[in-house]
Protein backbone atom coordinates (compact mmCIF):
# COMPACT_ATOMS: atom_id res chain seq x y z
CA UNK A 1 0.00 0.00 0.00
CA UNK A 2 1.34 3.38 -1.00
CA UNK A 3 1.57 5.87 1.84
CA UNK A 4 1.81 9.53 0.99
CA UNK A 5 2.37 12.49 3.25
CA UNK A 6 3.32 15.82 1.70
CA UNK A 7 3.70 19.27 3.12
CA UNK A 8 4.55 22.19 0.87
CA UNK A 9 4.03 25.92 1.20
CA UNK A 10 3.54 28.10 -1.86
CA UNK A 11 3.28 31.86 -1.70
CA UNK A 12 -0.49 32.00 -1.38
CA UNK A 13 -1.39 28.37 -0.86
CA UNK A 14 -0.22 25.41 1.13
CA UNK A 15 -0.65 21.67 0.86
CA UNK A 16 -0.57 19.45 3.92
CA UNK A 17 -1.90 15.97 3.29
CA UNK A 18 -1.46 12.38 4.35
CA UNK A 19 -3.33 9.45 2.84
CA UNK A 20 -3.01 5.81 1.82
CA UNK A 21 -3.54 4.38 -1.62
CA UNK A 22 -4.52 0.69 -1.51
CA UNK A 23 -4.30 -1.44 -4.69
CA UNK A 24 -6.63 -0.35 -7.47
CA UNK A 25 -7.39 3.20 -8.53
CA UNK A 26 -7.04 5.91 -5.90
CA UNK A 27 -8.60 9.12 -7.13
CA UNK A 28 -7.47 12.46 -5.75
CA UNK A 29 -10.78 14.25 -6.09
CA UNK A 30 -11.28 17.96 -5.72
CA UNK A 31 -11.80 21.26 -7.43
CA UNK A 32 -8.95 22.93 -9.32
CA UNK A 33 -6.68 24.59 -6.80
CA UNK A 34 -7.29 21.92 -4.17
CA UNK A 35 -3.71 20.68 -4.43
CA UNK A 36 -4.22 17.54 -6.52
CA UNK A 37 -1.52 18.25 -9.08
CA UNK A 38 0.94 19.36 -6.39
CA UNK A 39 0.54 16.01 -4.69
CA UNK A 40 0.89 13.91 -7.83
CA UNK A 41 3.95 15.90 -8.94
CA UNK A 42 5.51 15.34 -5.52
CA UNK A 43 4.95 11.61 -5.98
CA UNK A 44 6.51 11.82 -9.45
CA UNK A 45 9.48 13.79 -8.13
CA UNK A 46 8.76 16.75 -10.43
CA UNK A 47 8.19 18.86 -7.33
CA UNK A 48 10.30 18.51 -4.21
CA UNK A 49 8.03 19.28 -1.26
CA UNK A 50 9.22 21.06 1.88
CA UNK A 51 8.62 17.91 3.88
CA UNK A 52 7.06 14.54 3.35
CA UNK A 53 7.31 10.82 3.01
CA UNK A 54 6.20 8.75 0.04
CA UNK A 55 6.73 5.04 0.37
CA UNK A 56 5.26 1.64 -0.31
CA UNK A 57 6.58 -1.08 1.94
CA UNK A 58 10.37 -0.84 1.85
CA UNK A 59 10.29 1.10 -1.41
CA UNK A 60 10.87 4.73 -0.42
CA UNK A 61 10.60 7.49 -3.00
CA UNK A 62 10.86 10.39 -0.62
CA UNK A 63 11.61 10.77 3.04
CA UNK A 64 12.74 14.27 3.89
CA UNK A 65 13.53 13.32 7.48
CA UNK A 66 15.93 10.61 6.33
CA UNK A 67 17.20 12.77 3.48
CA UNK A 68 15.88 10.46 0.75
CA UNK A 69 14.79 12.30 -2.39
CA UNK A 70 14.82 9.99 -5.40
CA UNK A 71 15.23 11.70 -8.76
CA UNK A 72 12.19 11.30 -11.05
CA UNK A 73 13.99 8.88 -13.36
CA UNK A 74 14.75 6.53 -10.45
CA UNK A 75 11.14 6.32 -9.24
CA UNK A 76 9.87 3.74 -11.73
CA UNK A 77 6.56 5.47 -12.36
CA UNK A 78 4.35 5.68 -15.39
CA UNK A 79 2.96 9.20 -15.57
CA UNK A 80 0.02 9.89 -17.88
CA UNK A 81 -0.15 13.64 -18.40
CA UNK A 82 -3.21 15.70 -19.20
CA UNK A 83 -1.74 16.80 -22.54
CA UNK A 84 -0.20 13.45 -23.47
CA UNK A 85 3.32 14.81 -23.87
CA UNK A 86 4.26 12.33 -26.57
CA UNK A 87 7.68 12.86 -28.15
CA UNK A 88 6.98 14.54 -31.48
CA UNK A 89 10.18 13.31 -33.15
CA UNK A 90 9.51 9.64 -32.42
CA UNK A 91 6.97 7.28 -33.95
CA UNK A 92 4.21 5.80 -31.83
CA UNK A 93 6.19 2.55 -31.64
CA UNK A 94 9.31 4.41 -30.44
CA UNK A 95 7.25 6.41 -27.95
CA UNK A 96 5.84 3.19 -26.54
CA UNK A 97 9.29 1.60 -26.30
CA UNK A 98 10.91 4.68 -24.74
CA UNK A 99 10.20 3.86 -21.09
CA UNK A 100 10.83 0.14 -21.50
CA UNK A 101 14.35 0.92 -22.65
CA UNK A 102 15.22 2.54 -19.32
CA UNK A 103 13.47 -0.04 -17.13
CA UNK A 104 15.69 -2.47 -15.20
CA UNK A 105 16.28 -5.59 -17.23
CA UNK A 106 14.64 -7.96 -14.76
CA UNK A 107 11.60 -5.78 -14.05
CA UNK A 108 8.19 -7.42 -14.56
CA UNK A 109 6.82 -5.78 -17.65
CA UNK A 110 3.78 -5.77 -19.84
CA UNK A 111 3.98 -7.30 -23.28
CA UNK A 112 3.98 -4.66 -26.03
CA UNK A 113 1.57 -6.67 -28.19
CA UNK A 114 -0.89 -7.09 -25.33
CA UNK A 115 -0.86 -3.39 -24.46
CA UNK A 116 -1.24 -2.41 -28.12
CA UNK A 117 -4.28 -4.71 -28.33
CA UNK A 118 -5.72 -3.49 -25.04
CA UNK A 119 -5.57 0.11 -26.24
CA UNK A 120 -6.43 -0.57 -29.87
CA UNK A 121 -3.47 1.35 -31.29
CA UNK A 122 -2.00 -1.33 -33.58
CA UNK A 123 -2.76 0.67 -36.73
CA UNK A 124 -0.97 3.77 -35.39
CA UNK A 125 2.45 2.29 -34.63
CA UNK A 126 4.35 3.81 -37.56
CA UNK A 127 2.78 7.26 -37.32
CA UNK A 128 4.16 10.25 -35.49
CA UNK A 129 2.17 12.00 -32.73
CA UNK A 130 1.51 14.99 -35.01
CA UNK A 131 -0.74 12.79 -37.12
CA UNK A 132 -2.88 11.47 -34.24
CA UNK A 133 -6.21 12.69 -32.87
CA UNK A 134 -6.48 13.78 -29.23
CA UNK A 135 -8.04 10.49 -28.16
CA UNK A 136 -5.41 8.45 -30.03
CA UNK A 137 -2.60 10.47 -28.44
CA UNK A 138 -4.00 9.83 -25.00
CA UNK A 139 -4.26 6.09 -25.63
CA UNK A 140 -0.62 6.04 -26.77
CA UNK A 141 0.34 8.03 -23.65
CA UNK A 142 -1.39 5.42 -21.48
CA UNK A 143 0.48 2.66 -23.31
CA UNK A 144 3.80 4.45 -22.97
CA UNK A 145 3.33 4.78 -19.20
CA UNK A 146 2.22 1.18 -18.89
CA UNK A 147 5.17 -0.22 -20.87
CA UNK A 148 7.82 1.50 -18.76
CA UNK A 149 7.45 -1.36 -16.23
CA UNK A 150 6.12 1.04 -13.58
CA UNK A 151 5.51 0.14 -9.96
CA UNK A 152 2.87 2.86 -9.81
CA UNK A 153 0.89 4.64 -12.51
CA UNK A 154 0.12 8.34 -12.10
CA UNK A 155 -2.57 10.06 -14.14
CA UNK A 156 -3.19 13.80 -14.00
CA UNK A 157 -6.65 14.46 -15.44
CA UNK A 158 -5.84 12.41 -18.53
CA UNK A 159 -9.29 13.05 -20.00
CA UNK A 160 -9.70 16.72 -19.16
CA UNK A 161 -8.44 17.96 -22.54
CA UNK A 162 -10.79 15.71 -24.51
CA UNK A 163 -14.38 16.23 -25.63
CA UNK A 164 -17.19 14.03 -24.33
CA UNK A 165 -17.02 11.59 -27.24
CA UNK A 166 -13.25 11.06 -26.77
CA UNK A 167 -13.71 10.68 -23.02
CA UNK A 168 -16.28 7.97 -23.62
CA UNK A 169 -13.75 6.32 -25.95
CA UNK A 170 -10.93 6.26 -23.36
CA UNK A 171 -12.84 5.48 -20.14
CA UNK A 172 -13.32 1.78 -20.96
CA UNK A 173 -9.56 1.46 -21.54
CA UNK A 174 -8.87 2.94 -18.12
CA UNK A 175 -11.39 0.53 -16.60
CA UNK A 176 -9.61 -2.38 -18.25
CA UNK A 177 -6.32 -1.01 -17.00
CA UNK A 178 -7.71 -1.02 -13.46
CA UNK A 179 -9.19 -4.49 -13.76
CA UNK A 180 -6.53 -6.28 -15.83
CA UNK A 181 -3.20 -4.69 -14.94
CA UNK A 182 -1.78 -5.33 -11.54
CA UNK A 183 -0.26 -1.88 -10.95
CA UNK A 184 -1.75 0.62 -8.49
CA UNK A 185 -2.97 3.85 -10.06
CA UNK A 186 -3.04 7.31 -8.54
CA UNK A 187 -5.52 9.36 -10.53
CA UNK A 188 -6.23 13.08 -10.32
CA UNK A 189 -9.69 14.24 -11.29
CA UNK A 190 -12.35 16.84 -10.68
CA UNK A 191 -14.96 14.95 -12.67
CA UNK A 192 -17.60 13.11 -10.66
CA UNK A 193 -18.21 10.80 -13.61
CA UNK A 194 -14.57 9.70 -13.80
CA UNK A 195 -14.45 9.17 -10.05
CA UNK A 196 -17.62 7.10 -10.14
CA UNK A 197 -16.41 5.00 -13.06
CA UNK A 198 -12.82 4.43 -11.97
CA UNK A 199 -12.21 4.95 -8.29
CA UNK A 200 -11.56 2.10 -5.90
CA UNK A 201 -10.57 4.58 -3.23
CA UNK A 202 -11.35 8.28 -3.11
CA UNK A 203 -9.22 10.90 -1.40
CA UNK A 204 -11.35 14.05 -1.34
CA UNK A 205 -9.33 17.26 -1.21
CA UNK A 206 -10.19 20.85 -0.49
CA UNK A 207 -7.80 23.80 -0.22
CA UNK A 208 -4.76 21.57 0.17
CA UNK A 209 -6.19 19.32 2.88
CA UNK A 210 -7.74 15.84 2.85
CA UNK A 211 -11.38 16.15 3.85
CA UNK A 212 -12.26 12.46 3.55
CA UNK A 213 -10.67 9.26 2.31
CA UNK A 214 -12.04 5.78 1.92
CA UNK A 215 -13.72 3.32 -0.46
CA UNK A 216 -15.34 5.14 -3.38
CA UNK A 217 -18.96 4.28 -2.62
CA UNK A 218 -18.56 5.36 0.99
CA UNK A 219 -16.95 8.72 0.25
CA UNK A 220 -19.28 9.57 -2.63
CA UNK A 221 -22.31 8.48 -0.58
CA UNK A 222 -21.44 10.88 2.22
CA UNK A 223 -23.57 14.02 1.87
CA UNK A 224 -20.99 15.96 3.90
CA UNK A 225 -18.31 15.42 1.28
CA UNK A 226 -18.95 17.27 -1.93
CA UNK A 227 -15.50 17.96 -3.35
CA UNK A 228 -16.89 19.07 -6.67
CA UNK A 229 -19.84 20.99 -5.23
CA UNK A 230 -23.46 20.01 -4.58
CA UNK A 231 -24.29 20.13 -8.29
CA UNK A 232 -21.91 17.26 -8.92
CA UNK A 233 -23.07 15.14 -5.99
CA UNK A 234 -24.01 11.59 -6.74
CA UNK A 235 -23.71 8.11 -5.31
CA UNK A 236 -22.46 4.95 -6.98
CA UNK A 237 -24.29 1.66 -7.01
CA UNK A 238 -22.63 -1.60 -7.90
CA UNK A 239 -24.70 -3.98 -9.95
CA UNK A 240 -24.53 -6.80 -12.44
CA UNK A 241 -26.18 -6.87 -15.84
CA UNK A 242 -29.34 -9.02 -15.49
CA UNK A 243 -30.92 -8.78 -18.92
CA UNK A 244 -31.25 -6.70 -22.07
CA UNK A 245 -34.78 -5.85 -23.15
CA UNK A 246 -36.20 -5.28 -26.62
CA UNK A 247 -37.34 -1.74 -25.84
CA UNK A 248 -33.75 -0.44 -25.60
CA UNK A 249 -33.34 -0.87 -21.87
CA UNK A 250 -30.97 -2.94 -19.81
CA UNK A 251 -31.95 -4.37 -16.48
CA UNK A 252 -29.32 -4.36 -13.77
CA UNK A 253 -29.41 -6.26 -10.52
CA UNK A 254 -28.27 -4.13 -7.62
CA UNK A 255 -28.43 -6.08 -4.39
CA UNK A 256 -31.53 -7.95 -5.56
CA UNK A 257 -33.29 -4.84 -6.76
CA UNK A 258 -33.94 -4.29 -10.47
CA UNK A 259 -32.64 -1.10 -11.98
CA UNK A 260 -33.61 -0.09 -15.50
CA UNK A 261 -31.04 1.96 -17.40
CA UNK A 262 -30.47 2.89 -21.06
CA UNK A 263 -29.01 -0.02 -23.02
CA UNK A 264 -25.43 -1.00 -22.11
CA UNK A 265 -23.14 -3.12 -24.26
CA UNK A 266 -21.88 -5.50 -21.54
CA UNK A 267 -23.09 -9.07 -21.51
CA UNK A 268 -25.40 -10.35 -18.72
CA UNK A 269 -23.46 -11.25 -15.60
CA UNK A 270 -20.91 -8.45 -16.04
CA UNK A 271 -20.18 -6.34 -12.97
CA UNK A 272 -21.13 -2.70 -13.43
CA UNK A 273 -21.03 0.51 -11.47
CA UNK A 274 -23.66 3.16 -11.99
CA UNK A 275 -23.46 6.73 -10.84
CA UNK A 276 -26.83 8.21 -9.87
CA UNK A 277 -26.60 12.00 -9.81
CA UNK A 278 -28.23 13.48 -6.71
CA UNK A 279 -30.23 16.02 -8.71
CA UNK A 280 -31.86 13.18 -10.66
CA UNK A 281 -33.36 11.53 -7.57
CA UNK A 282 -36.86 12.37 -6.35
CA UNK A 283 -38.01 11.37 -2.84
CA UNK A 284 -41.49 10.25 -1.85
CA UNK A 285 -42.75 9.20 1.57
CA UNK A 286 -45.37 6.74 0.31
CA UNK A 287 -44.94 4.39 -2.62
CA UNK A 288 -45.92 6.51 -5.61
CA UNK A 289 -48.57 5.20 -7.93
CA UNK A 290 -49.15 5.89 -11.61
CA UNK A 291 -45.66 7.31 -12.10
CA UNK A 292 -43.67 7.14 -15.31
CA UNK A 293 -40.32 6.62 -13.58
CA UNK A 294 -39.26 2.99 -13.74
CA UNK A 295 -36.93 2.84 -10.76
CA UNK A 296 -38.55 3.17 -7.35
CA UNK A 297 -36.25 2.11 -4.53
CA UNK A 298 -37.63 1.89 -1.01
CA UNK A 299 -35.20 2.87 1.73
CA UNK A 300 -34.52 4.71 4.94
CA UNK A 301 -33.14 8.23 5.29
CA UNK A 302 -29.76 8.07 6.98
CA UNK A 303 -28.56 11.64 6.87
CA UNK A 304 -29.68 15.09 5.80
CA UNK A 305 -27.24 17.84 5.02
CA UNK A 306 -28.49 21.36 4.42
CA UNK A 307 -26.33 23.65 2.35
CA UNK A 308 -25.95 27.41 2.52
CA UNK A 309 -28.49 27.82 -0.29
CA UNK A 310 -32.04 26.49 -0.53
CA UNK A 311 -30.91 22.90 -1.17
CA UNK A 312 -30.30 19.86 0.96
CA UNK A 313 -28.59 16.55 0.26
CA UNK A 314 -30.43 13.55 1.62
CA UNK A 315 -28.75 10.17 1.91
CA UNK A 316 -31.13 7.22 1.57
CA UNK A 317 -30.04 3.67 2.27
CA UNK A 318 -31.84 1.38 -0.14
CA UNK A 319 -31.52 -2.31 -0.84
CA UNK A 320 -29.42 -1.40 -3.88
CA UNK A 321 -27.02 0.73 -1.87
CA UNK A 322 -26.85 4.28 -0.64
CA UNK A 323 -28.31 6.98 -2.88
CA UNK A 324 -28.01 10.73 -2.58
CA UNK A 325 -30.94 13.00 -3.41
CA UNK A 326 -30.62 16.73 -3.88
CA UNK A 327 -33.91 18.37 -2.91
CA UNK A 328 -34.96 21.72 -1.44
CA UNK A 329 -34.97 22.27 2.28
CA UNK A 330 -38.63 23.22 1.89
CA UNK A 331 -39.42 19.73 0.50
CA UNK A 332 -37.44 18.09 3.27
CA UNK A 333 -39.58 19.94 5.82
CA UNK A 334 -42.83 19.26 3.95
CA UNK A 335 -42.07 15.53 3.90
CA UNK A 336 -40.86 15.65 7.51
CA UNK A 337 -37.71 13.86 6.51
CA UNK A 338 -35.33 12.90 9.30
CA UNK A 339 -32.81 10.16 9.86
CA UNK A 340 -34.79 6.94 10.21
CA UNK A 341 -37.72 8.08 8.06
CA UNK A 342 -38.83 5.65 5.39
CA UNK A 343 -38.71 7.10 1.90
CA UNK A 344 -38.80 5.97 -1.70
CA UNK A 345 -36.05 7.12 -4.02
CA UNK A 346 -37.27 7.59 -7.58
CA UNK A 347 -34.82 7.57 -10.49
CA UNK A 348 -35.90 8.15 -14.08
CA UNK A 349 -34.27 5.63 -16.37
CA UNK A 350 -33.45 8.19 -19.04
CA UNK A 351 -31.77 10.46 -16.52
CA UNK A 352 -29.00 7.93 -15.99
CA UNK A 353 -26.29 9.18 -18.35
CA UNK A 354 -24.61 6.47 -20.43
CA UNK A 355 -21.24 7.99 -19.44
CA UNK A 356 -22.14 7.30 -15.80
CA UNK A 357 -22.43 3.55 -16.37
CA UNK A 358 -19.20 1.60 -16.61
CA UNK A 359 -17.60 -1.76 -16.17
CA UNK A 360 -17.11 -2.72 -12.55
CA UNK A 361 -14.15 -4.34 -10.90
CA UNK A 362 -13.69 -8.05 -10.60
CA UNK A 363 -12.66 -7.35 -7.03
CA UNK A 364 -15.23 -5.91 -4.68
CA UNK A 365 -15.48 -2.14 -4.59
CA UNK A 366 -16.55 -2.07 -0.97
CA UNK A 367 -13.65 -3.64 0.80
CA UNK B 1 39.66 24.10 -64.43
CA UNK B 2 42.44 24.24 -61.89
CA UNK B 3 44.02 27.00 -64.03
CA UNK B 4 41.02 29.14 -63.30
CA UNK B 5 42.71 30.22 -60.07
CA UNK B 6 46.42 30.60 -59.39
CA UNK B 7 48.09 28.17 -56.93
CA UNK B 8 48.19 30.94 -54.33
CA UNK B 9 44.49 31.54 -54.79
CA UNK B 10 43.72 27.82 -54.45
CA UNK B 11 45.72 27.93 -51.23
CA UNK B 12 43.47 30.71 -49.99
CA UNK B 13 40.34 28.70 -50.85
CA UNK B 14 41.61 25.54 -49.15
CA UNK B 15 42.74 27.53 -46.14
CA UNK B 16 39.38 29.27 -45.86
CA UNK B 17 37.54 25.95 -45.91
CA UNK B 18 39.90 24.50 -43.30
CA UNK B 19 39.63 27.55 -41.03
CA UNK B 20 35.83 27.64 -41.29
CA UNK B 21 35.57 23.89 -40.72
CA UNK B 22 37.62 23.89 -37.53
CA UNK B 23 35.98 27.04 -36.26
CA UNK B 24 32.61 25.29 -36.70
CA UNK B 25 33.69 21.95 -35.24
CA UNK B 26 34.83 23.63 -32.03
CA UNK B 27 31.99 26.13 -31.82
CA UNK B 28 29.23 23.54 -32.06
CA UNK B 29 29.65 21.62 -28.77
CA UNK B 30 30.71 24.70 -26.82
CA UNK B 31 27.89 26.68 -28.41
CA UNK B 32 25.31 24.04 -27.42
CA UNK B 33 26.58 24.03 -23.84
CA UNK B 34 26.54 27.84 -23.56
CA UNK B 35 23.15 28.10 -25.29
CA UNK B 36 21.71 25.47 -22.94
CA UNK B 37 23.12 27.24 -19.89
CA UNK B 38 21.73 30.60 -21.02
CA UNK B 39 18.33 29.13 -21.92
CA UNK B 40 17.76 26.80 -18.97
CA UNK B 41 20.02 27.50 -16.02
CA UNK B 42 19.82 30.30 -13.51
CA UNK B 43 23.29 31.02 -12.12
CA UNK B 44 25.26 34.06 -10.99
CA UNK B 45 27.12 35.58 -13.92
CA UNK B 46 24.54 34.43 -16.46
CA UNK B 47 24.03 37.98 -17.73
CA UNK B 48 27.79 38.50 -17.87
CA UNK B 49 28.20 35.32 -19.93
CA UNK B 50 25.46 36.49 -22.25
CA UNK B 51 27.24 39.82 -22.80
CA UNK B 52 30.62 38.13 -23.27
CA UNK B 53 29.24 35.80 -25.93
CA UNK B 54 27.65 38.67 -27.82
CA UNK B 55 30.58 41.10 -27.55
CA UNK B 56 32.25 40.06 -30.84
CA UNK B 57 29.00 40.88 -32.59
CA UNK B 58 28.96 44.43 -31.26
CA UNK B 59 32.62 45.39 -30.91
CA UNK B 60 34.65 46.50 -33.93
CA UNK B 61 36.28 43.30 -35.27
CA UNK B 62 39.67 44.96 -35.03
CA UNK B 63 39.17 45.24 -31.26
CA UNK B 64 38.31 41.54 -31.01
CA UNK B 65 41.45 40.74 -33.00
CA UNK B 66 43.51 42.97 -30.76
CA UNK B 67 42.15 41.32 -27.59
CA UNK B 68 42.88 37.90 -29.10
CA UNK B 69 46.42 39.06 -29.81
CA UNK B 70 46.82 40.21 -26.21
CA UNK B 71 45.50 36.93 -24.78
CA UNK B 72 46.62 34.34 -27.32
CA UNK B 73 49.76 35.95 -28.76
CA UNK B 74 53.00 34.18 -27.93
CA UNK B 75 53.60 36.65 -25.12
CA UNK B 76 49.98 36.69 -23.97
CA UNK B 77 48.97 34.79 -20.80
CA UNK B 78 47.04 32.01 -22.57
CA UNK B 79 49.06 31.92 -25.77
CA UNK B 80 52.36 31.94 -23.87
CA UNK B 81 51.26 29.01 -21.74
CA UNK B 82 50.04 26.96 -24.71
CA UNK B 83 53.19 27.79 -26.67
CA UNK B 84 55.73 26.95 -23.97
CA UNK B 85 53.96 24.02 -22.28
CA UNK B 86 52.07 22.29 -25.11
CA UNK B 87 53.99 23.66 -28.08
CA UNK B 88 50.73 24.86 -29.60
CA UNK B 89 50.77 28.25 -31.29
CA UNK B 90 47.91 30.48 -32.41
CA UNK B 91 49.90 33.56 -33.38
CA UNK B 92 50.38 34.01 -37.12
CA UNK B 93 49.20 30.46 -37.87
CA UNK B 94 46.08 29.12 -39.54
CA UNK B 95 45.02 27.89 -36.08
CA UNK B 96 44.87 31.53 -35.01
CA UNK B 97 42.74 32.34 -38.04
CA UNK B 98 40.40 29.51 -37.03
CA UNK B 99 40.25 30.85 -33.46
CA UNK B 100 39.42 34.35 -34.69
CA UNK B 101 36.76 32.98 -37.04
CA UNK B 102 35.29 30.83 -34.26
CA UNK B 103 35.12 33.70 -31.78
CA UNK B 104 33.54 36.04 -34.30
CA UNK B 105 30.98 33.44 -35.39
CA UNK B 106 30.21 32.17 -31.88
CA UNK B 107 27.30 34.58 -31.20
CA UNK B 108 25.53 33.28 -34.31
CA UNK B 109 25.90 29.69 -33.15
CA UNK B 110 24.68 30.45 -29.63
CA UNK B 111 21.72 32.52 -30.80
CA UNK B 112 20.50 29.91 -33.26
CA UNK B 113 20.82 27.03 -30.79
CA UNK B 114 19.42 29.00 -27.86
CA UNK B 115 16.29 29.96 -29.78
CA UNK B 116 15.62 26.33 -30.60
CA UNK B 117 16.28 25.20 -27.00
CA UNK B 118 13.82 27.79 -25.75
CA UNK B 119 11.27 26.38 -28.17
CA UNK B 120 11.56 22.88 -26.65
CA UNK B 121 8.75 22.31 -24.15
CA UNK B 122 10.36 21.43 -20.78
CA UNK B 123 7.28 19.31 -20.14
CA UNK B 124 8.53 16.84 -22.73
CA UNK B 125 11.83 16.60 -20.88
CA UNK B 126 9.93 16.05 -17.62
CA UNK B 127 7.93 13.29 -19.29
CA UNK B 128 11.16 11.62 -20.38
CA UNK B 129 12.54 11.79 -16.83
CA UNK B 130 9.43 10.13 -15.39
CA UNK B 131 9.96 7.35 -17.95
CA UNK B 132 13.36 6.62 -16.46
CA UNK B 133 15.75 8.78 -18.49
CA UNK B 134 18.52 10.50 -16.55
CA UNK B 135 19.37 14.10 -17.36
CA UNK B 136 22.01 13.21 -19.92
CA UNK B 137 19.69 10.70 -21.60
CA UNK B 138 16.87 13.22 -21.64
CA UNK B 139 19.22 15.61 -23.40
CA UNK B 140 20.46 13.03 -25.91
CA UNK B 141 17.08 11.49 -26.76
CA UNK B 142 14.66 14.41 -26.47
CA UNK B 143 16.35 17.82 -26.38
CA UNK B 144 19.05 17.19 -28.98
CA UNK B 145 16.76 15.73 -31.68
CA UNK B 146 14.30 18.58 -31.16
CA UNK B 147 16.95 21.31 -31.50
CA UNK B 148 18.51 19.75 -34.60
CA UNK B 149 17.10 22.40 -36.95
CA UNK B 150 18.61 25.14 -34.77
CA UNK B 151 21.93 23.31 -34.65
CA UNK B 152 22.00 23.07 -38.43
CA UNK B 153 21.16 26.74 -38.81
CA UNK B 154 23.87 27.66 -36.29
CA UNK B 155 26.41 25.43 -38.01
CA UNK B 156 25.81 26.96 -41.42
CA UNK B 157 25.90 30.51 -40.08
CA UNK B 158 29.14 29.76 -38.24
CA UNK B 159 30.70 28.17 -41.27
CA UNK B 160 29.72 31.05 -43.55
CA UNK B 161 30.94 33.60 -41.03
CA UNK B 162 34.17 31.62 -40.67
CA UNK B 163 34.71 31.71 -44.44
CA UNK B 164 34.23 35.46 -44.55
CA UNK B 165 35.83 36.73 -41.35
CA UNK B 166 38.23 39.56 -42.05
CA UNK B 167 38.86 42.20 -39.40
CA UNK B 168 39.70 40.12 -36.35
CA UNK B 169 41.72 37.67 -38.44
CA UNK B 170 43.96 40.24 -40.09
CA UNK B 171 44.53 42.00 -36.77
CA UNK B 172 45.29 38.82 -34.84
CA UNK B 173 47.29 36.72 -37.31
CA UNK B 174 48.11 39.15 -40.12
CA UNK B 175 47.92 38.34 -43.84
CA UNK B 176 50.43 35.54 -44.55
CA UNK B 177 49.96 33.63 -47.82
CA UNK B 178 49.48 29.91 -47.23
CA UNK B 179 49.22 30.36 -43.49
CA UNK B 180 46.60 32.96 -42.59
CA UNK B 181 45.52 34.35 -45.96
CA UNK B 182 41.91 33.24 -46.29
CA UNK B 183 39.73 34.28 -49.26
CA UNK B 184 38.71 37.69 -47.89
CA UNK B 185 42.30 38.52 -46.99
CA UNK B 186 43.45 37.44 -50.46
CA UNK B 187 40.77 39.62 -52.05
CA UNK B 188 41.89 42.53 -49.91
CA UNK B 189 45.49 42.09 -51.02
CA UNK B 190 44.52 41.69 -54.70
CA UNK B 191 42.49 44.87 -54.60
CA UNK B 192 45.60 46.74 -53.49
CA UNK B 193 47.73 45.13 -56.20
CA UNK B 194 47.75 46.89 -59.60
CA UNK B 195 45.88 44.72 -62.16
CA UNK B 196 44.56 42.35 -59.48
CA UNK B 197 40.94 43.38 -59.78
CA UNK B 198 39.91 40.63 -62.18
CA UNK B 199 41.36 37.98 -59.92
CA UNK B 200 39.76 39.61 -56.90
CA UNK B 201 36.43 39.45 -58.69
CA UNK B 202 36.87 35.72 -59.39
CA UNK B 203 37.58 35.04 -55.72
CA UNK B 204 34.63 37.22 -54.71
CA UNK B 205 32.38 35.23 -57.06
CA UNK B 206 33.68 32.00 -55.62
CA UNK B 207 32.98 33.05 -52.06
CA UNK B 208 29.45 34.07 -53.01
CA UNK B 209 28.98 30.66 -54.62
CA UNK B 210 30.26 28.83 -51.53
CA UNK B 211 28.04 30.86 -49.21
CA UNK B 212 24.96 30.35 -51.36
CA UNK B 213 25.61 26.59 -51.60
CA UNK B 214 26.00 26.30 -47.83
CA UNK B 215 22.76 28.20 -47.26
CA UNK B 216 20.79 26.13 -49.77
CA UNK B 217 22.13 22.93 -48.25
CA UNK B 218 21.14 23.96 -44.75
CA UNK B 219 17.66 25.03 -45.87
CA UNK B 220 17.17 21.64 -47.47
CA UNK B 221 18.38 19.73 -44.40
CA UNK B 222 16.35 21.90 -42.02
CA UNK B 223 13.19 21.31 -44.02
CA UNK B 224 13.71 17.55 -43.93
CA UNK B 225 14.44 17.59 -40.20
CA UNK B 226 11.51 19.90 -39.45
CA UNK B 227 9.17 17.62 -41.38
CA UNK B 228 10.36 14.68 -39.28
CA UNK B 229 10.11 16.49 -35.95
CA UNK B 230 6.83 18.19 -36.80
CA UNK B 231 5.06 14.90 -37.32
CA UNK B 232 3.11 13.71 -40.39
Amino acid sequence: MLEVSVRHVFRSFSVDVAFRAPPGVTVLFGRSGSGKTTIINAVAGLLMPDAGRIASGDWTLLDTRRGIRLKPHRRRLGYIFQEGRLFPHLTVRQNLAYGAWFAPKGAPREDMGRVVDLLGIGHLLDRRPGALSGGEKQRVAIGRALLSAPRLILADEPLAALDEARKAEILPFLERLRDEVNVPILYVSHSATEVARLATTVVALDAGRVIREGPAAEVLGDPAVLPAGAREAGAILTATVAAHHDDGLSELDAGGISLFVPRVSQTPGTAMRVRIAAHDVILSRGRPDGLSALNILPGVVSEIRSGAGPGAIVAVDTGAGRLLARITQRSARALALAPGTEAHAIVKTVSVAPSDIGGGETTAVLS
Amino acid sequence: MADWLSPAEWDAVRLSLRVALWATVFSLPVGILVAYALARWRFPGREALNVLVHLPLIMPPVVTGYLLLLAFGTRGPVGGFLDSVLGFTFAFRWTGAALAAGVMAFPFMVRAVRLSIEAVDPKLEQAASTLGASRIWVFMTVTLPLILPGMIAGTVLTFAKGMGEFGATITFVSNIPGQTQTIPLAIDLLLETPGGEARAARLAGLSILLAATALALSEWISRRVAARVGGA
